[in-house]
């Protein structure tokens, strides 16, 4: 009979660099049952919003994740504009879509670092970095900020950035494919790297809907669904459709994230090259007085932002469910099978964001 | 431009009775659990579980007394439900009949038992450690004198 061990990884493992904890039960080498857990760095940052007025609020949630602060700050504005009612005119919706966007391909090659150093490929991760370099030095021209922009509020955004600028970034990024093409070759194509990453943490359609994953997780798993389908930002004037892969194992999630890079470039050319004229913000009257419940398609998946008014300048609740979040119970299931040895690579292959789930 | 789903709220309010026939109803119709998450209100907890399908979410808002709360888990329809009522448990009090996964209070390790409270909220209590309850953090005065202290006796 095999022998059992528990064997306690993290809270601090050196690919994690924020604390979680698995209790993995091991039978020989093969992992057998994973027991998450969170809360080690548990901010309370939503009990804020008792002591935020409501406009200011924004740069909270904006702290929550250095990598996908943008989207939470349009979250956190949609569900606030939601709640008032607000249109937002269309020329901030594009800038908001393409500041998204650069977001994205921010988390996914950060990602595509991360994971190259999970398996000690650190060239790769270097490369990757390297890259990510020009997608933060565009943040830094459009909004000054390379990590915390502060340029959504509720009504619009707070710059504007110029049509030739615009037409500028999209000429920028896609100078930058043949670069990113011969970058994520190495990750679908090298022996090394697909040694890791195939046949590893399979999680099948079925697991994915059952277990409520969001995001890449399952969209490898063949599931398609994408928040920005529902027809927010400038999304539905640009036919979006999600990137969906049906292998389910470590490397469909990894091939999701390469197509979608190519995708942002994509989407962020065409909403520059269809910017609508006007202004960028509309003016904001009165106080949220109903509830809302709104959703952003977040860099690592699903985020929801639910917002309940009471008339006066301080929201009664603020709600952020973030992807990392939900997508624990697929990681759960992703482990039950899997060699020890795989758990580390395995467990970036959701992309956990702990800062966001300790909001 | 097509139509935003997004902009479509459809939040209903039910009895806590009827909790786990509307959410079984919910999930054979194929909708996938989004969130669930607790609001302080006027004498009462309300519970907000989202679920989504085809960009679209249906809101299901349960209120229950802020006195010892306590109502029936999902986790048995909805498995993932446990992150969500454990979250809760741990910082409303919330209390969740058969919790497919329990933490029992351990979820979150946080300083002060269940913070957000409703009833307790005005004076959250630390949370007790091998039986014996934290001490509150030192003020510099305080920590100043120790030093001092640890000096004289040192000479």
């Amino acid at each position: 009979m095999a022998k059992r061990t528990i064997i306690p990884f993290g809270p601090q493992h050196p690919v994690l660099p924020e604390p979680i904890h698995l209790d993995l039960v091991l039978e020989d080498e093969t992992v057998v049952e994973a027991i998450p857990s969170i809360g080690f760095i548990h901010r309370g940052l939503e009990k804020l919003v008792e002591k935020n007025e409501w406009p200011e609020m924004v740069y909270v949630i904006e702290r929550i994740c250095g990598i996908c602060s943008f989207g939470h700050g349009w979250g956190y504005c949609k569900s606030v504009e939601g709640n008032l009612g607000i249109t937002v005119p269309p020329r901030a919706e594009y800038l908001r879509t393409i500041w998204h966007e650069l977001g994205r391909m921010h988390s996914h090659l950060l990602w595509l670092g991360l994971l190259a150093d999970s398996f000690g490929f650190e060239s790769l991760f270097m490369h990757s970095w390297r890259l990510r370099e020009t997608v933060l030095d565009i943040f830094e021209e459009t909004t000054g900020g390379r990590v915390i922009f502060s340029v959504c509020k509720v009504g619009g955004v707070r710059k504007d950035v110029p049509d030739e600028k615009l037409a500028e970034i999209a000429g920028t990024l896609r100078g930058m494919i043949p670069e990113l093409k011969e970058l994520t070759d190495v990750f679908l194509e090298d022996l090394s790297v697909k040694n890791r990453l195939e046949g590893v943490g399979v999680l099948s359609t079925e697991d994915a809907k059952e277990l409520c994953a969001v995001g890449p997780v399952a969209r490898g798993s063949g599931v398609r669904m994408d928040v920005r389908l529902d027809g927010h930002g400038a999304y539905a004037d640009l036919g979006f459709e999600p990137c969906v892969e049906e292998g389910g194992d470590s490397m469909a999630r990894c091939k999701v994230r390469v197509r979608e890079l190519f995708q942002s470039i994509d989407l962020i050319a065409e909403a520059a090259g269809h910017m609508p004229g006007g202004d960028i913000e509309v003016k904001v009257k009165g106080n949220p007085s109903g509830e809302f419940v709104g959703r952003m398609e977040q860099p690592r998946g699903e985020a929801y932002y639910y917002s309940k008014g009471n008339g006066s300048k301080f929201l009664e609740r603020i709600r952020v469910r973030t992807p990392t979040n939900a997508n624990i119970p697929a990681l759960v299931r992703m482990l039950q099978g899997c060699d020890l040895a795989d758990v580390p690579v395995l467990v970036l292959t959701i992309d956990p964001c702990i800062s966001c789930t300790e909001r | 431009m097509s139509e935003r789903k997004d902009l479509i709220q459809d939040i209903v309010t039910i009895e806590a009775s009827h909790l786990l026939e509307s959410v079984s109803d919910i999930k054979s119709e194929g909708y996938r659990l989004g969130q669930a998450c607790a609001t302080k209100a006027e004498g009462a907890v309300e519970i907000l579980y989202s679920f989504e399908k085809d960009e679209t979410l249906k809101n299901f808002k349960v209120s229950i007394e802020d006195k010892d709360p306590e109502i029936h888990s999902i986790s048995g329809i909805y498995w993932p439900a446990f992150i969500y009522e454990n979250e809760m448990h741990d910082l409303f009090g919330i209390t969740f009949r058969n919790l497919a996964l329990d933490y029992g209070g351990h979820f979150f390790k946080i300083a002060s038992e269940t913070p957000w409270n409703p009833v307790e909220d005005r004076g959250a209590k630390p949370r007790e450690a091998s039986g014996k309850e934290l001490k509150s953090a030192k003020t510099d005065k305080e920590n100043k004198k120790d030093k001092v202290d640890k000096e004289r006796k040192g000479k």
